[in-house]
């Protein structure tokens, strides 16, 4: 089996920082990517992009360049358009590479999957031309492709704004925005305004992008509920209720966004400590001030451990590199503290807005906790709300036997997009809403492997 | 709290012993130390096979099909039940021969339920199976059911008949006191004249507190599953030369088993994919399947269950304390047997005795050895 | 139905051509089949295996699963982790899949 010191699963801003931290300090690593290029989703595509289009995206994103020249010089070894499938206790990783599986170990891992975007049940979400903000985000950033013929964005979350700023620049008709944040959060967000104020620059930016878009006459509609996605074979309009009533806005693509969440899947399947984060509303794995998890040798830094954003994503991922060149023997304590202090400092700086976004953006409750009856929660098996509950109401009490009985998350996204909503709607329902203990257990392999591929997994005894 | 019978254990033997009592009147407490079904019971293959079994097990096996057959009379439930044969595949003549000796062996003692066919009737039935096979063992009377759905429906009855279920104890001491067994959990403490060890992979662990020492070993046997296929496949899929199990179950989803092992930690109850194994598991599917090769696998998992040294259950009364009773150690093939194995623990507690031959799997066959060695 | 999303002007293009649905279509190298589809106007990827209703890509990052389209004559590859190469064959999937193996 191939060997390495140091695994870095993930090419975003945590795991280019921890590689290049890593290499630098004369540790031999690798760096495990899904994409085709460094900067995972936040800088995807940074350094292919024409520059017109990097112009449109505006300068945050365009500071991703620096990150990706400091890896591409710290002499780590770097595998892009590799999935991973599997990382077990052992530190045993499955990856597959143009068709070919194989298994590789390491001394020390770090994960740093980052986020995805917390998938909320609403009717109609699986209607063609609803889609995430994320995606629209992907699609702009990676291909230079924008709506055509309009758009409504719905939800609530700096990415949502970010995106209408973006597509704005970009001339693209934005038919509506949708604040679904709940009326009190102002209030809530409020308390955590002082610590926030540390790094005013994060709400000036937010205000900036949202007094461009009122000049520029996007109509904002505020407090929505109720939102529907309406069509038959495709999107063709929604309607929501607010202050005046009831409302329906003609439209066939509908952009939704409501935060975003750990990818923790990877770690869950390690089987490390996870517990459930009742302010980001989400798993978190259990961590250290450097990342490591409760398993030997596994660290998780990045969004993948918690939302904490690119900076501080950055930072950790630093950590986590001085850590495992301090944990395999080339940094004394003293050392790695010594390192560590400016990243530690900038780190719980930048950290000062996460309360108050966690408050200002905080997705209603009814919306997560009791979607309706007939709202499909899993995509994949078409499973909906009052299929749960029946589920529930029968025994089935935890969101295990729920998966087991009615084969809700067994379908080819393994539960990714239903795991938040059903431990969300069992709570609710069994009215435990501080105490959920379980989501999904994950199994491997965590993205699709064919039997010819786990036939020929190369890196395994040819004998057994 | 005071009640008839105590079971621990809430797999599928100890409710459908449960189930059995409740038949006949009497209310069992279902102690289990998870949910019911969590382990090996909920997540197994759901094999209704009685091809190929251990001669002990025949009679047994025999009786369980029966009530498969008309499961809804007994749990009110279908628990997706689905009876389209199981065949066991030989690719060599020297592999049918042996098939047919087992055959005849079987004819000898007066059971039928087991048949040769040739190959032209194996590739009616398995018309995607490779090239070059020569016949298959068959019991069109085999099948599937989905195992967890089968554990909620016997959990479902058995309340219903006055079972009382209890999730989430841990038996932390067991004592008698005059003539009732008395069980510390960290629920509080329960009292019954009559107790049943149903309790898996842990039943050697209950089995010690009456100084019955069991060889029994925990393992987990690895399944995986692939995305919806057409159908393509009614029986399940069995073969001479490979450790294999494959079916097709009603959704499109191929399920594949063949008992290679996972990674076990039976302290955490945690179990890990052992990727090696499987990949051999993989092997056998391409060789006999090969338009399989670029169908994926959605999930492996692994759920934890008890092996016995012989491959046989532990179907018995306690040789050393009165009032208890075992039924354990299935070694990966018990589900079939579940409802059966109900109905003779119901017979041994109330009756003393069972109208079927339990003989072979009495638990004193390790401890005489166990005594013959000292 | 006009297409819901189109491309930025961008200069200095490579591109290759595709065959989405029978027909060719002209798409910048690197692309992924998810975003060429959608630029191309197809509205829909799939239907699903159980209610047959259609689907379309919904999170663009190999997390939803519901972009699963018939390329090159496999079914079930998630559009938005494919490249596009020249003379690419991509169909909607149907169910689990007609052009099975």
């Amino acid at each position: 089996m191939e060997h390495h010191q140091l695994a870095i699963i993930g090419g975003g801003p945590a795991g280019l920082a921890a590689a290049a931290v890593a290499a630098n300090a004369g540790l031999e690593c690798v760096l495990i990517d899904e994409q085709a290029t460094p900067g995972g989703q936040i800088y995807r595509a940074v350094n292919t992009i024409p520059k017109q289009r990097a112009t449109l995206l505006g300068p945050d994103y365009q500071c991703g360049q620096k990150l990706i020249d400091q890896f591409n010089k710290s002499g780590a070894s770097y595998r892009p358009s590799t999935t991973i499938w599997n990382l077990n206790s052992q530190r045993e990783i499955g990856i597959l590479h143009n068709g070919q599986a194989a298994l590789l170990s390491a001394d020390r891992v770090v994960i740093a999957t980052g986020a995805m975007e917390r998938p909320v049940p609403f009717p109609g979400w699986t209607l063609p031309g609803v889609m995430t903000a994320g995606a629209g985000q992907i699609l702009l950033k990676s291909a230079g492709i924008v709506p055509n013929d309009g758009v409504v964005m719905a939800g609530s979350g700096p990415l949502l704004l970010l995106l209408a700023w973006q597509y704005m620049r970009a001339g693209v008709n934005i038919q509506a925005i949708l604040d679904m944040a709940p009326q009190n959060n102002l209030w809530r967000a409020m308390l955590h305004l002082p610590r926030a104020l540390f790094v005013h620059h994060y709400i000036l930016k937010g205000l900036k992008y949202q007094l461009q878009l009122r000049r520029a006459g996007i109509p904002f509609y505020k407090r929505i509920t109720d939102l529907h996605a309406i069509g038959n074979d495709s999107l063709a309009a929604i309607e929501f209720s607010d202050s005046k009533g009831k409302q329906r806005i003609e439209t066939s693509l509908l952009m939704c966004h409501f935060g975003v969440i750990p990818d923790s899947h990877l770690s869950r399947c390690t089987g490390c400590k996870h517990h459930w984060d009742p302010a980001q509303l989400c798993w978190r794995p259990v961590t250290d001030e450097w990342g490591n998890s409760s398993l030997d040798g596994i660290a998780i830094v990045g969004d993948g451990s918690g939302i904490g954003g690119a900076v501080a994503a950055r930072h950790a991922g630093r950590l986590a590199g001085l850590e495992s060149v301090h944990t395999l023997g080339r940094m004394s304590t003293n050392e790695r503290d010594e390192e560590a202090r400016a990243d530690q400092r900038w780190m719980a700086d930048d950290l000062n807005i996460r309360p108050f976004l966690e408050a200002l953006f905080r997705p209603s409750p009814t919306l997560l906790g009791s979607p309706k009856d007939e709202t499909l929660v899993c995509r994949c098996e078409e499973i909906t709300a009052g299929t749960i509950r029946q589920a529930l109401h029968a025994g089935h009490q935890d969101t295990n036997q729920i998966k087991f009985f009615t084969r809700c998350g067994m379908g080819p996204c393994q539960g990714r997009q239903c795991d938040n909503a059903v431990s969300q709607l069992v709570a609710h329902e069994l009215g435990v809403e501080m105490g959920i203990t379980e989501g999904y257990r994950i199994r491997p392999p965590i993205r699709p492997l064919t039997i010819e591929q786990l036939a020929t997994l190369q890196g395994v005894d040819e004998d057994k | 709290m005071k009640t008839d019978a105590i079971i621990i254990g809430g797999g599928l033997m100890g409710l459908s012993t449960a189930l059995h009592l409740g038949l006949r009147g009497v209310k069992a407490l279902v102690l289990e130390k998870d949910s019911p079904g969590r382990h090996a019971s909920g997540v197994n293959a759901g094999g209704l096979r009685q091809l190929n079994r251990h001669i002990a097990e025949i009679p047994l096996t025999v009786a369980a099909a029966e009530i498969w057959k008309n499961i809804r009379n007994l749990l009110d439930s279908d628990c997706d039940v689905e009876l389209n044969g199981q065949v066991r595949v030989a690719e060599t003549e020297a592999q049918l021969r042996s098939l047919q000796t087992r055959v005849d062996e079987l004819q000898a003692l007066g059971f039928y339920h087991e048949r040769i066919i040739d190959k032209n009737e194996l590739y009616r039935l398995v018309p995607q199976l490779i090239n070059g096979c020569v016949g298959a063992l068959y019991n069109p009377a085999d099948g599937s059911a989905r195992p967890f759905h089968a554990t909620t429906a016997f959990r479902r009855k058995a309340i219903s008949l006055g079972t009382q279920i209890k999730n989430g104890v841990n038996v932390r001491g067991i004592e008698q006191i005059q003539n009732s067994w008395r069980v510390e959990t960290n629920q509080g403490s329960f009292s019954a004249p009559y107790l049943v060890n149903c309790a898996g992979a842990w039943a050697n662990q209950i089995a010690a507190t009456f100084n019955e020492a069991v060889p029994l070993t925990p393992k987990a046997p690895m399944l995986m599953v692939t995305e919806r296929l057409p159908p393509f496949l009614k029986p399940v899929v069995g073969a001479v030369g490979h450790k294999l199990s494959f079916k097709q179950t009603q959704n499109g989803t191929v399920i594949i088993g063949g008992a290679h092992l996972a990674h076990l930690d039976l302290e955490q109850q945690r179990t890990e994919i052992d990727f090696a194994e499987l990949k051999t598991s993989a092997k056998t599917v391409t060789m006999l399947f090969p338009h399989m090769a670029s169908v994926r696998i959605v999930r492996a998992w692994a759920g934890i269950e008890a092996f016995m040294p012989d491959n046989i259950p532990v179907i018995s009364p306690s040789a050393k304390a009165d009032g208890v009773f075992h039924a354990f150690g299935f070694s990966a093939h018990g589900f079939q047997l579940s409802p059966i194995v109900g109905h003779i623990m119901a017979g041994l507690i109330l009756d003393g005795k069972t109208d079927l031959p339990i003989e072979p799997f009495d638990i004193r066959r390790f401890q005489m050895r166990e005594e013959h060695r000292e | 139905m006009s297409s819901i999303f189109r491309r930025l002007e961008e200069p200095d293009m490579q591109w290759i051509n595709i065959d989405i649905e029978g027909k060719t279509v002209r798409v910048p190298v690197g692309e992924t089949v998810a975003a060429a589809i959608l630029a191309s106007g197809l509205h829909s990827c799939r239907t699903t295996p159980l209610s047959g209703e259609s689907r379309a890509p919904f999170c663009m990052m190999g997390v939803c699963f519901e972009c699963l389209m018939e390329i090159d004559g496999i079914p079930n590859r998630q559009a938005c982790q494919v490249q596009v190469k020249e003379g690419m064959r991509i169909r909607r999937q149907i169910g689990t899949g007609e052009e099975y193996r």
